[in-house]
């Protein structure tokens, strides 16, 4: 070994720079499909000892399926190197995924799900052999009533979007068994909801109409005045919206809707800053939806299965999605019989593995303990938001408090040296943190959306702050050198166009072949 | 790949010394006696600074002196000139003769505001060109968003382009505090690319917005035997295109039924197709201080504003962000029909897509 470069280790260890020299570890890995050789195998298999089953031709594979082809260790490796060049809540400080809230998943909620009584469990088994789960859905939707105040919850859906689809197709349920349907053909939002407020409507064909935030940062209310009539379907909104900013007249604007007939939907995909304070019921909502990932900690899925929970009140608990789950006092029952219902949001129950985290969650923290979890995350946001804005150039649209995350402007930093929010957030992962700026178009300026929620320490947070305004500093004395980041990442930079050519776009294999190598 | 530069290097010099703007000599001597200094050679330099780094096979084409050379030279690299004599100072015309100049290049990069725009426009560009944005007022779309961006832009630029609107304001009138945008044509500009990392999800309604969706959405929304006035500007020009008519850029239009009736109409003509009929009005917003009404559509008159029922204004959700919260103005001459307009209107954002957006007549914001 020679004494080139960075010097040995040595003890005592010296005391650590106040900005960690990270760096990311960078495989280049080719796709799975590219490392397949032919006869390769994982397992073999040994002869079954009795005669093969003949397929019947209908079923039968002429060819048989283009997957690749790996020994065991080659496909753990691939996947434990695709691990290491990801940024997430198990590695680093995760604040900077504002709205999409990343939360500690507690690891023993992973040991719950991979119990055999749950791994092993088949979706199209009996009902008397599955009480134990049915009872944890029964469960959880009983604490999901008393979290929204509302009267039933589902818990089929898939996601949060698949929540708010399941929200639109009982309204447009509702409206049409009051002759209304073709009537009510349009949804109102706000500009700063949640965009799948927006995008579910569009995609259900109905109009969207969308609120600009007022002077004050809320929702224009006047402009609710001027959309809402006998057109009306629905009021989709978030509250707090992504700004962070919670609309104290939340209540007059579900009035105004219902004035004309229209139903009020509360998104709260993230009920971070509001669990056990206030709920959805209170304010008048008809409806409303919780991304159990968003609140109640289980993993992200980014696509695919996620899980999504729909509050309904009285009125809208014929059209909810179907069976419905049911207990007599003694057993767990599943009910199909509702005529009325917009039938199933997804095969079987729904993602039982993350209906049983967020049950152990909430089991974990009772009552009490989810009000402290979101006023931890108020508490954390609000300590977080007061160090931000001591970086200079870094600034909060409207003069108002925030509850669990905070809509930031870069703006003052990009007049003075020209570097973007995108080109800050680039760069701050060279120190194993990154930040999301903000939905199209940008309202705020320069945008970047912290929130904090309640997992983090005050070291954890003092940590992210130091290094945004380390990097804003480097901004200030060499622009150049932070747009020209990263320098310590797994890939440097990449062209986007790709997610939104549908030419170039690629989600499978299949489709990868057919567009860039056919 | 040829890159063309033109700098107008007295762009941006009325801006710090408050002199809103820098037409004119005479604007100009002020700005410098005031002490202002010229930013544009400087942010020309970033330009081209950005440019090489990503692309440091492209040659830049430019004319001698501070209108060109001067900023390639300042950002290390060594221009190729063509002649071309401009004037000290610099003039207008000048930044003609230099556009007609460069006329053997892929893209020309050109540094300077919304009247340094005109003065491309009016001389012609045979390639598409990109605005590097070092003037006072930059309302007009072929700006780049800063000169780093321009040069990457430039150094990305693959063939595929756009149409961006070239607005400017009467800077005498502004100076009075009156804002008054005009809209003067097009330039043919790099198709945009939008800055997209730390984005969630792909899809394609994020995609950079397209006045096509909007035009649908007009075009759906016609109801037989009604006349539509159609302003000016791109987006209500692709209202005429997607019902396969034909319409003017800067003139005022009347469909009815699917068929153009009018095209490029006088108050008077105007007054003549809408009289005796149901009328509604589709104008656009023009330029950054969201104005609809009475700027560059001054045939749709408080006259012919009396006989419509119903007013549509058509922006991309990016313009109306990017008013900042600023309403939209009506300053159609006569204080009773601004008044009358004022409130909410339907501002159609896309296809199904729409914002109750807040309209006042511009005498009570540029007041308040």
């Amino acid at each position: 070994m020679g004494a080139v470069g960075e010097s040995f280790a040595k003890l005592p260890i010296e005391a650590k720079p106040p900005l960690r020299r990270f760096h990311q570890a960078r495989w280049d890995e080719p796709i799975i499909f590219d490392q397949s050789s032919p006869g390769r195998r994982g397992i073999g298999v040994p002869e079954a000892g009795v005669p093969a089953v003949e397929l019947p031709a209908s079923i039968r594979r002429e060819t048989p399926p283009a997957l690749p082809q790996m020994s065991q260790l080659h496909v753990l490796r691939h996947y434990m190197r695709l691990s290491q060049e990801t940024v997430g809540v198990d590695l680093g400080i995760a604040v900077g995924q504002g709205t999409c809230t990343m939360k500690y998943s507690p690891k023993i909620n992973d040991r719950f799900v991979s119990d055999p009584k749950i791994a092993e469990l088949h979706p199209a088994q009996p009902e008397d052999s599955v009480q134990g789960v049915l009872a944890i859905y029964w469960q959880l939707e009983q604490m999901l009533k008393e979290i929204s105040g509302l009267d039933r919850v589902s818990l089929q859906p898939g996601s949060g979007s698949a929540a708010i689809y399941a929200n639109i197709a009982m309204i447009r349920a509702y409206h049409a068994s009051r002759g209304e349907g073709e009537q009510r053909d349009q949804v109102i939002t706000t500009m700063f909801s949640h965009p799948t407020n927006a995008a579910s409507p569009k995609t259900a064909g109905y109009e969207v109409i969308t609120l600009m935030p007022d002077a004050d940062g809320y929702p224009d209310i006047e402009a609710l005045r001027a959309a809402v009539g006998p057109r009306t379907a629905a009021l989709m909104i978030t509250n707090p919206e992504d700004t962070g900013i919670y609309n104290p007249r939340i209540a007059e604007f579900v009035e105004l809707v219902h004035e004309v007939g229209g139903l009020a939907c509360y998104d709260q995909a993230n009920a971070n800053g509001i669990l056990g304070i206030t709920r959805a019921a209170d304010a008048g909502f008809d409806l409303c939806h919780f991304n159990l990932h968003k609140t109640f900690s289980t993993p992200h899925a980014s696509g695919g299965p996620a899980a999504g929970a729909c509050g309904v009140a009285e009125k809208l608990v014929p059209f909810m999605p179907g069976p419905t789950i049911e207990f007599d006092g003694e057993r767990y029952f599943l009910d199909s019989d509702r005529p009325q219902s917009i039938g199933k949001n997804r095969p079987y129950l729904g993602v039982t593995q993350n209906v049983v985290r967020a049950y152990a969650w909430i089991m974990a923290l009772g009552a009490e303990g989810l009000r402290q979890v979101a006023e931890t995350a108020v508490l954390n946001n609000n300590y977080l938001m007061h160090k931000v804005l001591q970086i200079p150039g870094a600034s909060a649209h409207w003069d108002k408090r925030r509850l669990e995350q905070v809509r930031y402007s870069w703006q003052g930093l990009y007049e003075d040296t020209g570097v973007h929010s995108e080109e800050i957030g680039v760069r701050a992962s060279d120190f194993g943190v990154h930040y999301w700026t903000s939905h199209h178009p940008y309202l705020v300026p320069e945008p970047f959306t912290l929130e904090p929620t309640e997992s983090y320490s005050k070291e954890d947070l003092d940590e992210y702050a130091a290094i945004l305004a380390h990097v804003a500093d480097e901004a200030r004395s060499d622009p150049e050198f932070v747009k020209g980041a990263p320098y310590n990442q797994t890939v440097h930079k990449i062209d986007p166009t790709c997610l939104d050519d549908p030419e170039q776009w690629a989600t499978t294999w299949r489709a990868y072949v057919r567009k860039h190598l056919s | 790949m040829r890159v063309g530069l033109i700098v107008n290097p007295v762009a941006g010099l009325g801006g710090a010394a408050g002199l809103k703007g820098s037409d004119g000599a005479d604007v100009q001597r002020e700005a410098l006696a005031r002490g202002a200094i010229a930013r544009a050679g400087e942010r020309a330099a970033v330009a081209v600074r950005a440019l090489l780094a990503a692309r440091p096979d492209a040659t830049v084409v430019t004319v001698p002196g501070a209108m060109g050379e001067s900023s390639v030279r300042a950002a290390g690299a060594v221009p190729e000139l063509v002649a071309c004599a401009p004037g000290e100072p610099s003039s207008s015309a000048d930044t003609r003769a230099g556009v007609r100049a460069l006329a053997a290049v892929d893209l020309l990069l050109f540094a300077g505001g919304d009247g340094t725009a005109r003065d491309v426009l009016d001389a012609g560009p045979t390639a598409p060109v990109l605005g590097i944005p070092a003037g006072v007022k930059v309302y007009s779309g072929c700006f780049a968003v800063g000169p780093a961006a321009a040069g990457l832009a430039a150094a990305e630029f693959t063939g595929d382009t756009a149409e961006a609107e070239v607005v400017d304001l009467d800077e005498q009138a502004y100076r009075e505090g009156r804002v008054s945008p005009r809209l003067y044509g097009t330039l043919t500009v790099p198709a945009a690319r939008v800055r997209l990392s730390g984005r969630k999800t792909g899809s394609s309604g994020a995609a950079p917005e397209t006045v096509e969706g909007i035009a649908r959405e007009v075009v759906a929304r016609m109801r037989p035997g009604v006349r539509y006035i159609l302003g000016p500007g791109t987006t209500t020009r692709a209202v005429g295109r997607a019902l396969g008519a034909r319409s003017t850029l800067l003139g005022v239009d009347v469909v009815a039924d699917g068929v153009p009736i009018g095209v490029d109409l006088s108050e008077r003509a105007l007054l003549d197709l809408v009289d005796g009929h149901e009328v509604e009005a589709v104008v656009s917003v023009i330029g950054g201080q969201g104005f609809v009404l009475g700027r560059g559509n001054q045939q749709i008159s408080p006259s012919v504003l009396a006989r419509v029922h119903g007013l549509t204004v058509l922006a991309t959700r990016t313009k109306l962000a990017a008013l900042g919260g600023r309403p939209l103005l009506a300053d159609t001459g006569d204080p009773a029909t601004d008044a009358r307009l004022s409130g909410f209107v339907k501002v159609v954002t896309g296809y199904r897509e729409s914002v109750p957006y807040r309209i006042v007549p511009a005498s009570e914001e540029c007041s308040g």
